[in-house]
């Protein structure tokens, strides 16, 4: 009997302690920012900074655009104090699901800014008059190449010839079809609020990868493994984003990210505060803190990645300008296509595409 | 009268306190999402934050044979694995249970184990690193002298089919040595005093014997097979469509919910349809398979 | 002369890795004979019967079944069929499908195994049990159902390893009787083995004692229990009083054995014509033999106090302590009634004749007590 009130009692006890330990942690989260955000985006050595600066804990989750937006529409808007989805995909997302709040603008230094990237996404992601991003990492996807064995690769589209047969990998998402778009000399962003004209677009890219299909060694997901799959040298030719092209470069000459004729396309990664942010202050803080032109200058040199901080391009290495002006000479940069943002619907449209492209047997 | 039904009525209510946490789970944890599933897969998109009720995700699955083929791949592949697992888990859970003896026999057992040691996708990534074309095998083949130029191996049905039997093996292999266990091995002595041979004794007593084991094993390998995302996603590249893989898609990249919701349902569908099915053929009850 | 024998083993060994669990048995049983092999736990008998069904392969040594050498064939080749310690029934399948399994198996058709299988489940008294399951079955029905699923197949000789080890004992009496009935009406050979020495005394023909892997002796049961050779024969059938003793003096046609306790016990010089004085001996003499306040031979008499009656109907006995030198022993009451009153405290005089006291030399080998 008495055996068992022991039992009892202690496990009362630890149910206490339990509940104890519950609200320490919700105290502690007050002093914690839950950042939703990318690959190579939060350097250790910055967060480190960071949390000696001000304190706060950064808690870092892995993503992209969609599971971002899947995330954040899961839990309408909670679970993250701040997160980095692509400008052009913010406005529909935020229309369809309402899942982040208007950013405060008193709150972040726009000095830290290059003016017209920072004006550019503002426009972009503006909805009933409230901001909701603002720019930190901007690149483009392009054409990744080892320039010894694909030298005949100069577009998207070249990627499907003979010379680079099964050696060739990119995604199976909506930049490939743009690109390929662009590269067959259309131009989807101007048919983008035309849902019959964009649907005969995508018809023709459709048709255009499943005859490339063949080409295709693999659908690379992650960009680790496709970094590695050209190491190997069991592809030559991909399109990718360009910081992966740079990272290779710095251990082989041979291998860079090379801007293809039809122009890369440019995006830009943006913060974004999600409707049931917790802890807004810190996301503000962190904003203006990786913004200082030398924590964004480590970043870029870091990850490759470059960045919309005013002032970061005059503290990077020569070494690592000297590989952007060679990926990028002037009329290559004047040549981006820019990301519009993304009209809702499309994706659906883009997606059943997508399927068919994945069902079609290449052998 | 009144004491004794107020005994049993405070009796009723203590059992239904003992099941609370039960039934709260299966409320909970079960049920509950799959009422959702099943409501969010009714419903069609109309404009921003706008649904009614609508049967155009189940349609939709029907009429676009996309979704169609890929339902049945994954069903025939999955069924494949389950035979091909049970077809090599079989010959190997006799050895354990019956042929070896003492120490030997709990060191192949834990050898069945060890690849449940890492995570799937650590293991997904070992086949890739011994199958890609600059991989451990292509390079032997190639220093062997067997093999002219670097091969590759990934990225077809067959390297699916390995991974998923090799991911399954343990969940077959666990019941059946179990129940072959249980088999005294004076029935298959007698098997073969009465004139039986290896064929017929396995057909006539073995089998019989093992049926529990082998439904039990079949319904956990095809489960897991049917809902295996990682395996067939990785090993199968380019060309790989399963079923879960649509149903992320569906979630996750395009943000639909009611047709991923609408396909989880029909997933459901299939899976107990087909245990079900296989449960009748070998003339067993799910009860006497999970206990 | 191989055609009078069913079986027959040629110094059959077998060892495992240092062990040997049978050693040199040669042994030939005639046709339609009850041969038992009666033996203590773990002296080899399975691993024998083993041997014969084809489970194991002999170290050394030969197997003939119907004159003819079966090493190297395997069981579902061989003439015989053994009914299992266990019985072994098929669970799986229903009576008749047991009991048609090797008719199955020999391509037999249909109709004949329904007939066959109808007649052998007529002969153990269980004709109408064909549909039923295994687990319906009594555990005496099961034992029935075992036999007739070997004996459907008419093989040459039937071996059953301690088929009524799981029954209870009063099943286990009664299914005795049933199996030396049988048995004798279908004439077929059966090898039995048992460590229950009533099993093999009631039921066999013959009886070989097996210890430690080594037949100790082969004979008719009375033989064994009349005239055993060995100490262990006189110790493992039937029931004895047992002493330890030094041969002495020769007095006439009588031997003194003397006891380490100071008695002595009367032997025969007529029946051990073999003991030389000095020797080492046990010795042994059967409840049976001994006489309370009897007026028969007195060559052996003892006065003794009784200690318990043990009351078990015409198997009444008392166990009494020897008043001189404190050794216990059993005594047989008569199945007249006669001593129906004994009692714990009497004192009895205890009588038996010198024929009736059996010694044998502690030999080189000793083997196990029962
Ligand atoms: N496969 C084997 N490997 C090693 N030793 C064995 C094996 N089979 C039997 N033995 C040994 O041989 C001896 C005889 O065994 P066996 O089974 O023949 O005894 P048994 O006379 O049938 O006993 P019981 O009456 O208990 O059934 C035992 O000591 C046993 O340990
Ligand atoms: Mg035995």
């Amino acid at each position: 009997m008495s055996k068992k009130h022991g039992a009892l009692r202690g496990s009362l006890l630890g149910l206490t302690a339990l509940a104890g330990m519950v609200m320490l942690g919700q105290t502690a989260q007050a002093e914690e920012l839950r950042l939703l955000t990318w690959g190579g985006y939060v350097p250790d050595d910055v967060v480190a900074e960071f949390e000696a600066e001000t304190g706060i804990d950064v808690e870092v989750t892995l993503s992209n655009n969609e599971e971002m937006i899947s995330k954040l529409r899961a839990t309408g808007g909670g679970g993250f104090d701040l997160a980095q989805p692509s400008q052009d995909r913010i406005a529909s997302a935020q229309l369809e699901h309402n899942i982040y709040k208007p950013i405060d603008l008193s709150k972040i230094d726009a000095s830290l800014f290059i003016p017209s990237m920072l004006e550019a996404t503002k426009a972009n992601t503006t909805l009933d008059g409230e901001v909701y991003g603002v720019p930190q990492i901007w690149g483009t996807d392009g054409l990744v190449l080892n320039t010894a064995e694909a030298s005949t690769v100069k577009d998207y589209i070249d990627l499907c010839s003979d010379e680079v047969a099964g050696k060739v990998s990119y995604r199976l998402r909506r930049p490939t079809l743009i690109a390929f778009a662009f590269s067959m000399g259309m131009d989807p962003f101007a048919a983008y609020n035309d849902e019959a004209a964009y649907q005969e677009i995508l018809d023709k890219v459709e048709a255009k990868l499943i005859e490339c299909k063949p080409n295709v060694k693999t659908y690379w997901e992650g960009s680790d493994s496709l970094l590695n799959l050209i190491r190997s040298g069991e592809v030559v030719a991909a399109m990718a984003w360009d910081a992966g092209g740079w990272t290779l470069n710095n251990d082989n000459p041979d291998m860079n990210f090379v801007a293809p004729s039809s122009g890369a396309l440019g995006w830009v990664d943006t913060f974004a505060i999600p409707r049931k942010a917790e802890n807004e202050e810190a996301a503000y803080k962190w904003i203006n803190f990786v913004m200082k032109p030398e924590i964004a200058a480590r970043i870029t040199a870091a990850s490759s990645y470059y960045t919309a901080s005013n002032g970061a391009s005059s503290l990077l290495d020569e070494a690592q300008r000297k590989q952007f002006e060679t990926s990028f000479p002037q009329e290559a940069l004047d040549n981006i296509n820019w990301y519009p943002p993304v009209p809702a619907g499309l994706e659906a449209i883009e997606g059943k595409t997508l399927d068919r492209v994945k069902a079609a047997q290449s052998n | 009268m009144t004491t004794s039904t107020g005994k049993a009525g405070a009796m009723r209510v203590g059992a239904l306190l003992l099941a609370m946490p039960l039934l709260l789970w299966l409320f909970l944890l079960v049920i509950l999402p799959h009422v959702d599933l099943l409501l969010v897969s009714l419903r069609e998109r109309i404009s921003y934050g706008k649904y009614e009720f609508s049967l155009i995700n189940y349609i939709e699955f029907f009429v676009e044979p996309l979704y169609w083929n890929t339902y049945v791949r994954t069903a025939v592949m999955s069924l494949m694995a389950t035979v091909l697992t049970l077809m090599i888990g079989f010959p190997v859970s006799y050895y354990i249970a019956k042929v070896m003896r003492g120490k030997g026999k709990n060191v192949l057992f834990l050898l069945c184990l060890i690849p449940f040691w890492v995570s799937e996708l650590v293991r997904t990534f070992g086949w890739m690193i011994l199958l890609r074309e600059s991989g451990v095998i292509s390079n032997f083949l190639q220093w062997a002298g067997i093999a002219d130029g670097p091969i590759e191996m990934l990225y077809n049905d067959a390297t699916i089919m390995v991974g998923l039997v090799y991911t399954s093996m343990l969940f077959m292999v666990v019941p059946l040595v179990s129940v072959l266990d249980s088999l005294d091995d004076s029935l298959i002595e007698a098997g073969y005093d009465l004139g039986g041979n290896a064929f017929t004794v396995t057909r006539d007593i073995v089998i019989p014997h093992a049926m529990p084991g082998i439904a039990s094993g079949c319904i956990v390998v095809f489960m897991l097979t049917l809902g295996n995302y990682l395996t067939p996603n990785l090993l199968g590249g380019k060309d790989s469509l399963w079923f879960t893989e649509q149903i992320y898609t569906q979630f996750i990249t395009r943000f639909n919910w009611e047709s991923g919701s609408a396909f989880g349902f029909l997933l459901l569908v299939l899976s107990s349809l087909i245990v079900w099915i296989g449960l009748k053929l070998s003339r067993q009850t799910l009860s006497e398979t999970v206990s | 002369m191989a055609d009078q024998f069913d079986l027959e083993c040629r110094d059959v060994v077998k060892k495992f890795d240092a062990f040997t669990a049978v050693d040199s048995i040669s042994i030939a049983i005639p046709k339609g004979s009850f041969f038992s092999i009666l033996g203590p736990s773990g002296c080899g008998k399975t691993t024998l019967l083993r041997m014969l069904a084809g489970f194991q392969a002999p170290t050394s040594g030969d197997i003939l079944i119907n004159g003819s050498s079966v090493l190297g064939v395997p069981p579902n080749r061989r003439p015989v069929n053994m009914v299992f310690q266990h019985l072994a029934l098929f669970p799986m399948m229903n009576v008749a499908e047991n009991v048609a399994y090797g008719l199955k198996r020999r391509g037999v058709d249909r109709s004949t195994i329904e007939k066959k299988v109808n007649d052998t489940l007529a002969r153990v008294g269980l004709p109408d049990s064909g549909p039923k399951q295994i687990s319906q079955l009594s555990g005496g029905q099961k034992q029935r159902i075992a036999i007739a699923r070997c004996l459907v197949l008419e093989p040459a000789v039937l071996l059953l390893d301690e088929p009524l080890g799981a029954l209870d004992l009063k099943l286990r009496e009664h299914m005795k009787v049933e199996l030396k009935q049988l048995q004798n009406e279908i004439g077929t050979t059966f090898v039995y083995i048992t460590h229950d020495q009533s099993e093999a005394l009631v039921m066999s023909d013959q009886v070989a004692v097996m210890n430690a892997g080594r037949f100790e002796q082969v004979g008719a049961p009375q033989d064994l229990y009349y005239s055993p050779q060995t100490a262990f024969v006189a110790g493992f059938v039937g029931e004895s009083n047992r002493w330890k003793g030094t041969v002495g003096k020769t007095q006439g046609d009588q031997i003194v054995i003397n006891l380490p306790t100071g008695g002595s016990v009367v032997a025969s010089r007529v029946v051990h014509p073999e003991l030389s004085e000095g020797q080492t001996v046990d010795v042994f003499v059967r409840p049976e033999a001994i006489a309370i306040d009897g007026q028969g031979k007195t060559d052996n008499a003892i006065g003794a106090k009784v200690e318990n009656v043990l009351f078990n109907g015409a198997a009444s006995s008392v166990q009494v302590r020897d008043s001189a030198t404190g050794h216990e022993m059993t005594v047989a009451l008569p199945q007249t009634g006669a001593f129906a009153n004994l009692k714990a405290g009497d004192t009895v005089n205890l009588t038996w004749a010198a024929e009736q006291t059996r010694c044998f030399a502690k030999s080189e080998k000793q083997g196990a007590a029962a």
